[in-house]
């Protein structure tokens, strides 16, 4: 063969196969199994890069090793395009990472949806987060289509149809059902306050099996729907962990909740914030102290961190924080 | 018109009583005139659904209609068209983080049917629409099924 035909060894991977089936377990995946043994779960998002360098996917994520035990990529967020999370995902799971897919529903309809979970599962992606979608004008690029074809719980009743039955909507057969653990997310600070529990009593009716939440950065809030959450059995039959974040000054903790829809942010944190030398690090002790009173509730299986532009601190945090105890999650062996 | 469907969810019981008294003498005289003329008054009937409904309730003809389910409080009025709302981005104020000045459709659709009898239609799952029935009348939709 002509040698500038043949392929070049770098573009060759060797895939990372994901784990044995297990009984109880609806995904061959890592995370599943971390929440299942009852382990105290980190979880944090990795940002897509605005490139086509799949090294950049890996030099992100190689900045969350041995301190969380799932990754999401998330799709589309803010309404603004980075890398296909499908793609993200599938560089990851490739080195073994265990990620979470993130679906957001504004830019894809049921049939390109459907797609994209069967080619993520076999590429070995084995958990799914199921999201509406922050609007189109919430982004750089307002002129385009918003879609919205599903949403997020329609989505998970996608997802679980085309794993349990092994179908895809219409009703044609799949040769092998995509084996998902599937999550969604949840807002329990802005209105309608009361009933938010009852719509995560949907989202799980609908097959949510763990559900990550907004910011979290009002505890009594926090304490009071996670013990309705409790008193509804709901903790029983999903996950749920918390989202904690870091807020790099009071201005921007300020930008945030005059101009992100559902950041509810207490002006007590704001007044912390104002007060300190160095607000940046104010603010990373803000997280990480949420980290361990959030482990604190009766009814939670984890934390999420979104950490935005300050993925560098995550591991630090997450030491400092010690909710994960002596256990040091997976991480592959070499540096990417 | 967005006053209207204010009023709607405000007055949801008042409303309930009266599509479960008006709805089947309305379907019971559509299937009786349905006999004689058959097709050829579905785009009339459509046009009078358009405008009743479109003025009570904001209807926006998307031919999956589930009034009753969301306290009388058309979905489709959502920019996202949620069919299990609210999303998570709801305003601190109630309003819709898409078109601020109006109250979110969900938050208004959570707080009508708790003023109705059936107060637990909106905890239904309700999978997406059939776009295929876009602008169809509901009520010929449910005189032929």
């Amino acid at each position: 063969m002509e040698e500038s035909l043949k392929i070049n060894p770098e573009f060759v991977y060797h895939p990372g196969n994901p784990l044995p089936e297990k009984e109880g377990h609806v995904s061959c995946g890592r995370f599943e199994r971390v929440l299942r043994a009852g382990d105290f779960a980190v979880t944090t998002e990795l940002a897509p890069p605005d490139s086509a360098d799949r090294t950049e996917v890996f030099h992100r994520a190689s900045m969350f090793n041995q301190v969380v035990d799932a990754i999401n990529a998330t799709d589309g967020s803010g309404a603004n395009c980075h890398m296909s999370s499908v793609v993200v995902c599938a560089l990851l799971s490739h080195i073994g990472y265990s990620p979470i897919l993130q679906i957001s529903c504004r830019d894809k309809n049921r049939i390109a949806i459907q797609g994209d979970i069967l080619g993520a599962a076999a590429l070995g992606v084995g958990n799914v987060l199921a999201l509406t979608g922050d609007d189109v004008s919430a982004g750089d690029q307002p002129e385009a289509k918003r879609v919205f074809d599903l949403d997020s719980i329609s989505l998970l009743k996608t997802i679980t149809k085309m794993r349990d039955e092994s179908i895809l909507l219409s009703g044609r057969k799949l040769t092998k059902p995509p084996k998902m653990f599937a999550g969604s997310t949840i807002n329990p600070f802005v209105p309608p306050i009361d009933s938010r529990v009852i719509q995560l009593k949907k989202k799980i009716d609908a097959g949510a099996e763990f559900i990550q939440t907004q910011y979290c950065f009002d505890l009594p809030m926090m304490n009071e729907f996670m013990s309705q959450a409790v008193d509804m059995g709901l903790t029983e039959r999903a996950f749920i962990l918390p989202g904690v974040g870091t807020l790099a000054s009071a201005n921007t903790a300020r930008w945030l909740k005059k101009n992100v829809p559902g950041v509810h942010i207490p002006d007590s944190i704001i007044k912390r914030l104002d007060g300190a030398d160095d607000q940046q690090k104010e603010g990373r002790k803000i997280c990480t102290e949420f980290m361990q009173q959030v482990k604190e509730i009766d009814g939670v299986s984890g934390v999420h961190i979104m950490a935005y532009k300050q993925e560098q601190h995550v591991a630090k945090m997450v030491k400092d924080s010690g909710v994960l105890g002596d256990r040091k999650p997976w991480a592959p062996k070499n540096e990417y | 018109m967005y006053r209207a469907r204010q009023f709607a969810s405000k007055h949801a019981r008042g409303y309930e009583i009266a599509y479960n008294l008006s709805s089947p003498v309305i379907l019971s005289t559509l299937k009786f005139i349905k006999r004689f003329t058959k097709s050829r008054l579905d785009i009339p009937f459509t046009w009078v659904e358009k405008l009743l409904k479109g003025f009570l309730f904001d209807c926006q003809m998307c031919g999956n209609c589930i009034l009753s389910s969301t306290g009388m409080t058309c979905p489709m009025n959502c920019p996202k068209t949620l069919r299990n709302g609210p999303c998570g981005g709801v305003l601190e104020n109630g309003n819709c983080e898409v078109n601020n000045e109006m109250r979110c459709v969900w938050v208004s659709a959570w707080e009508g049917s708790k003023k109705m009898k059936n107060n637990t239609a909106i905890q239904e799952i309700q999978f997406a629409i059939d776009h295929e029935n876009r602008g169809k009348s509901a009520w010929i939709r449910l005189i032929n099924s």
